[in-house]
């Protein structure tokens, strides 16, 4: 233990009132490893990391517990030598870059203060020093970037200099707090190479907060499992993704969707996590585990080492040797539901289509001037053309800002659109007055991003389903609708009592249910869901995927499925459709796009992905970002970024070409 | 008839607010869960004290709203003719006060006057001496008996006080126990006003227990006389106020467009003109109007009446401005939000989508700003009594009262009782709704009563 950088001895970080947030934790980091800690939100992850370096908020103390970093008790060192340990020896970067960095001061003045603090550098040298940082973390053009605040630059480039800000003073340890959380796929990539270039470069270790499985596999040496305060098993990442001990590990990773667990539904963890401090006795995860026995509900297990480098918390491996075919046994069972599972959805012809989608646009006039002048446009959708068929799911992906969410609100004629047709079962829907409208929206619903925002914590969840239904005239009279949502909770997975109480009353993944009864309440045939699962936890995100599936076949829905997350496409979509700056690039059956990728958006986009299967193949990375819509590139929107851009590229925009019966690419490779 | 009953204008309003009041209270009677944030309230210590002292004021206001003219004794050609005075039943009640006017300033429980004047005695010889009062301390003989009188006049009052506390304390004690009240911060704000009650009824009725005023009038009376006017502006203000804010405000945050710049527009000019000049202008008109048209007034009370009334509305005109565009910023950042899209997806008219989803959720800044307007409001008034445009000159308020301090404070010896009454009488009402309004928003915000509505 001598030799670690970083060694946390039974840590415990806690409330005023006693409730314990980080709840005994050890750990070690060695020097230029790389330490994920993983977990679902709620579990006390950034909380350890703030404990670690004393940065906890008011009404929060660390208890007990020793942290020797370096060979130095930080516990024991006064708040000034602490300062010097902060940015120092140890930095930290966080989440949202936007909110991390400060909006008045540009960049360089924001390094500079880092580099006078931590190495003493002044003056000329120290903005020497600071182009220098800029350059390492891969931002162009640094000598530019150095004079320029933080809103002129994008999410990632802001990633980036938080970085560069970190590395600013040489620390020994990095603390990356969800880095890239807040980041798209391709963006994502970039800043886990670049972190991973760094440590190369520097011989740093780094300690990786995520809840991200992907980014683990990646990133990570060793990985510890938290669970609500405490870390339930320690491994290295291999023997972590090949032999899970803890049943909670086992059930995250059975819970991710993807590829091979198409048309079953997902192994979900029952419930959530529970609030801190609500569990005293007992194995915290006893209540969501399908194997806990009497014992795990009075006795707190201990920390068991299983195997030279792999530490659990569970009463399952107290006697290691009788209970070692118990391993991995969920794994198992996945394997064997997906043999059953063999028969892809090949009947794919034939069916009538719910809605056709032709040369959609929506522009976004740009207004300047005392007269607002129409000075240009955002083409936010540009000539978008699709179609779903009755009960299948269209996955609608492209990174945060290529006009996604706008098209799903143009159908829905949220937004009204600029030029094109939409055509739901048959009818136009462009050109209807509100009247007209009003009877075709029972037909299209759409379930939003986020829960939290999504229904209005002044009504109850009786008056929220029941609004549609009231608008449009569904049912006769109120005792109807009542027993109506009554049903819709019943199919949703909520308990009817649920139906007096006000949303805040509800977890993330309820929330969502609500939503989610509350689109179908006016029974409608198309599902818009717009990133319904990207606010949620791994193993909630496998309840609504589930529920969603279930559905499905149930009442033959139809959705557009509009997100960024790869696997889940995988794992929902029947049909693809990948989007660019306002186009669609690619479309074709999941099969198609997914296995066969053509054009090289799309590439970049699924090798961008981190995978838990590991050597994904030659990873395709994307320089720079995306686009202004309101200023697209010459010809190809893509070109400039394509690693394959040619002459042609930079000239006219591709036309689209067809690759089979479903499968169209708009590329001039083809 | 020996009186007959007269509803001014501004009675009439008070009778509609307290119809509405009384209506909602029925109404959320019959509703489980419209009820559920009040129980919260009626569990809340400060709210339930602040509640019980507002509503002793409110009791004062609404006595001194039921006006009536007295029958004159003599008949005019066999038709009773009724005094041309309006008086108001709590007039009555405190008839002693109203009536017992001295000469002119005396301090709080004094026997003689404030200042020396000169008196000839009973040799008929021309001393400077402080004067006996008419009225306060005038069964005492010799002005040395005065402290010993106060003080067992009080203990008296304080013990008569003390037995009326107890008996309504135990009366009603497993009643507010059985509705889950407060019980002891209640009852020991029970006690603690019913001898403070008791000490100074048995105090006022021999002497002026806050002194007098320039003109002798008790300073007792005008503080409790003005407790009316301060609330009819408060409220009535706010009846104006109100409907404007809150329609103009979520209409232009939610509909945007040509409806928000014309309001903007509006609001923006409105409160670019000095307030003070925009009313001054608007009153001087009132009165102007009210002057030359004395016929449409039986009374000078229905005048002075009617002035208030119309200040009330003009000072509702010009001060709806910032409230509208707290709304307005506030509508801008619900219309966003998923909830009102999902609403908008389901084709629910855009009436609906205000009255449901954006009222309920700007309700709380409604309430506090009301109830930070109201002292805004009352305070309003002095600073327009003291520019002369204020209410009638006739007309009791706590404007008038602060602004005769203006020339009191400047003499010597300084006359301090009228605006220290006035202060303290405005400093209960005001933190009282303060704290009662601050205790409602809590228990009608859903996010801090998670715990208790989930069980």
């Amino acid at each position: 233990m001598t030799t670690s950088l970083l060694s946390v001895q039974g840590l415990v970080t806690q409330l005023r009132n006693g409730v314990r947030i980080v709840d005994d934790i050890s750990f070690s980091i060695e020097a230029g490893e790389t330490f994920a800690l993983l977990g679902e939100s709620g579990c006390g992850k950034s909380m350890t990391a703030l404990s670690l370096l004393r940065l906890l908020p008011d009404g929060v103390a660390n208890a007990q517990g020793r942290v020797i970093l370096d060979g130095v008790e930080l516990s024991g060192l006064r708040e000034r030598e602490m300062r010097e340990v902060r940015g120092g020896t140890a930095a930290m970067i966080f989440q949202e870059p936007s909110l991390s960095l400060n909006p008045v001061l540009t960049v360089g003045q924001q390094i500079t203060e880092v580099l006078a603090l931590h190495q003493g550098m002044r003056g000329e040298v120290a903005k020497q020093r600071c182009v220098e940082l800029l350059a390492q973390v891969g931002i162009p053009d640094p000598v530019r970037r150095v004079t320029e605040y933080p809103f002129q630059l994008s999410g990632g480039m802001k990633q980036r200099v938080m970085i560069a800000m970190a590395l600013a003073g040489k620390p020994k340890l990095l603390i990356a707090d969800e880095p890239t959380t807040a980041l798209d796929v391709t963006i994502q990539a970039q800043v886990l190479q670049l972190l991973r270039d760094t440590q190369a470069a520097t011989g740093m270790s780094l300690m990786l907060i995520t809840h991200d499985l992907g980014v683990v596999a990646e990133m990570a040496h060793r990985v510890g499992v938290m669970y609500a305060g405490q870390i339930v098993e320690q491994s290295s990442r291999a023997q972590l993704f090949s032999q899970p001990l803890h049943p909670y590990t086992q059930k995250l990773l059975a819970a991710l969707p993807d590829a091979a667990r198409r048309g079953q539904s997902l192994s979900a963890i029952p419930g959530s996590v529970p609030p801190l401090g609500s569990i005293t006795q007992g194995c915290r995860f006893a209540p969501r585990c399908d194997r806990a026995w009497s014992l795990c509900r009075e006795q707190t297990p201990q920390w068991i080492m299983v195997a030279e480098e792999q530490g659990v918390r569970c009463h399952l491996y107290q006697d290691q040797g009788a209970n070692r075919e118990n391993r991995g046994g969920v794994i198992k069972v996945g394997a064997q539901q997906h043999q059953d599972n063999a028969k892809p959805d090949s009947i794919l012809a034939h069916r009538s289509s719910i809605l056709e989608v032709s040369d959609l646009k929506v522009h976004f006039p740009i207004r300047k001037g005392v007269l607002q002048r129409v000075v240009g446009q955002v083409k936010a959708v540009d000539g978008v053309s699709m179609q779903i068929s009755q009960g299948r799911t269209l996955a609608l992906v492209g990174e945060s800002g290529c006009g996604k969410t706008t098209l799903g609100k143009a159908l829905l004629q949220l937004i009204t659109p600029t030029a094109g047709s939409v055509q739901l079962a048959g009818q136009e829907l462009i050109g209807l007055n509100v009247r007209e409208l009003r009877t075709r929206r029972a037909a299209m619903q759409m379930v939003f991003q986020d829960p939290y925002a999504s229904l209005n914590p002044k009504m109850r969840v009786a008056e929220i389903l029941e609004e549609g239904m009231t608008a449009l005239n569904v049912g006769s009279d109120s005792a109807v609708r009542q027993a109506h949502i009554d049903t819709l909770l019943d199919k949703t997975g909520l308990a009817r009592t649920a139906k007096w109480r006000y949303p805040h009353e509800f977890s993330g993944g309820q929330r969502q249910r609500i939503a989610i009864a509350r689109a179908l309440a006016v029974s409608p045939q198309l599902l818009i869901c717009d990133e319904p699962t990207s606010a949620l936890d791994v193993s909630v995100q496998a309840q609504i995927l589930n529920l969603l599936k279930s559905l499905q076949q149930e009442l033959n829905l139809s959705y557009l499925f509009i997100t960024h997350n790869l696997a889940v496409v995988e794992y929902l979509a029947h049909e693809v459709c990948v989007m660019y700056l306002g186009r669609i690039v690619e479309r074709g059956t999941a099969e198609e796009v997914l296995r066969t990728p053509r054009h090289p958006y799309t590439q970049a986009l699924l090798s961008a992905v981190p995978r838990i299967e590991g050597a994904a193949g030659a990873r395709i990375s994307l320089e720079g970002d995306l686009p202004s819509p309101a200023n697209p590139p010459q010809g190809c929107y893509f070109a400039p970024r394509c690693p394959r851009a040619g002459a042609a590229c930079f000239a006219a925009y591709p036309a689209g070409s067809r690759q089979s019966e479903t499968h169209h690419v708009h590329c001039h490779l083809y | 008839m020996s009186f007959i009953p007269v509803i001014l204008w501004s009675d009439a309003l008070v009778f509609l607010l307290l119809a509405a009041g009384l209506a909602s209270v029925w109404h959320i009677r019959r509703h489980e869960h419209l009820l559920l944030p009040w129980r919260r309230v009626a569990r809340n210590a400060t709210a339930m004290v602040s509640l019980l002292l507002l509503s002793l004021f409110l009791l004062v206001g609404l006595l001194d709203t039921l006006h009536y003219r007295m029958a004159l004794p003599e008949k005019h050609d066999g038709m009773t003719v009724y005094s041309p005075e309006v008086l108001s039943v709590f007039d009555q009640l405190v008839a002693p006060l109203r009536m017992h006017n001295e000469k002119t300033y005396s301090a709080p429980l004094a026997v003689t006057l404030y200042a020396k004047e000169s008196v000839s005695d009973a040799q008929g010889r021309v001393l400077r001496d402080y004067p006996r009062l008419k009225y306060g301390g005038a069964h005492l003989t010799d002005v040395s008996q005065r402290d010993g009188d106060v003080l067992s006049r009080a203990l008296t009052g304080a013990a008569a006080g003390l037995l009326a506390g107890m008996v309504l304390v135990f009366g009603s004690r497993s009643w507010m126990a059985r509705r889950n009240w407060p019980v002891r911060p209640l009852s020991s704000t029970i006690l603690v006003t019913a001898v403070l009650l008791g000490i100074c009824i048995n105090l006022a009725s021999a002497y002026h227990l806050l002194g007098t005023d320039k003109v002798g009038q008790d300073v007792l009376y005008l503080s409790l006389k003005s407790i009316r006017t301060g609330l009819i502006i408060g409220t009535v203000t706010t009846l104006v106020t109100l409907p404007l804010a809150l329609l103009l405000g979520i209409a232009a945050g939610y509909l945007r467009g040509w409806v928000d710049d014309v309001i903007q527009y509006i609001y923006t000019v409105l409160s670019s003109i000095p307030s003070v000049l925009l009313i001054a202008a608007a009153v001087l008109m009132m009165q102007i109007t009210i002057e030359t048209h004395p016929h449409w007034f039986d009374t000078a009370a229905s005048r002075a009446d009617l002035r208030l009334v119309f200040l009330c509305l003009i000072l509702g005109m010009t001060s709806w401005t910032g409230l509208c565009r707290l709304l307005r910023g506030e509508t801008l950042k619900l219309r966003e939000l998923e909830y009102i899209q999902a609403a908008q997806a389901f084709g629910v008219s855009s009436f609906r989508i205000l009255t449901r989803h954006i009222v309920p959720n700007v309700m709380h800044i409604v309430l506090i700003s009301l109830v930070m307007d109201f002292s805004g409001l009352v305070l309003a008034e002095a600073v327009l009594s003291y520019v002369g445009v204020g209410v009638d000159p006739s007309m009791i308020s706590f404007g008038t009262m602060i602004n005769a301090a203006r020339l009191e404070m400047a003499r010597e010896p300084m006359v301090w009782w009228a605006l220290a009454s006035a202060f303290a009488f405005m400093l209960v009402l005001v933190l009282a709704a303060n704290l009662f309004a601050d205790a409602v928003r809590d228990a009608f915000d859903p996010r801090l009563n998670r715990t208790e509505a989930a069980a």
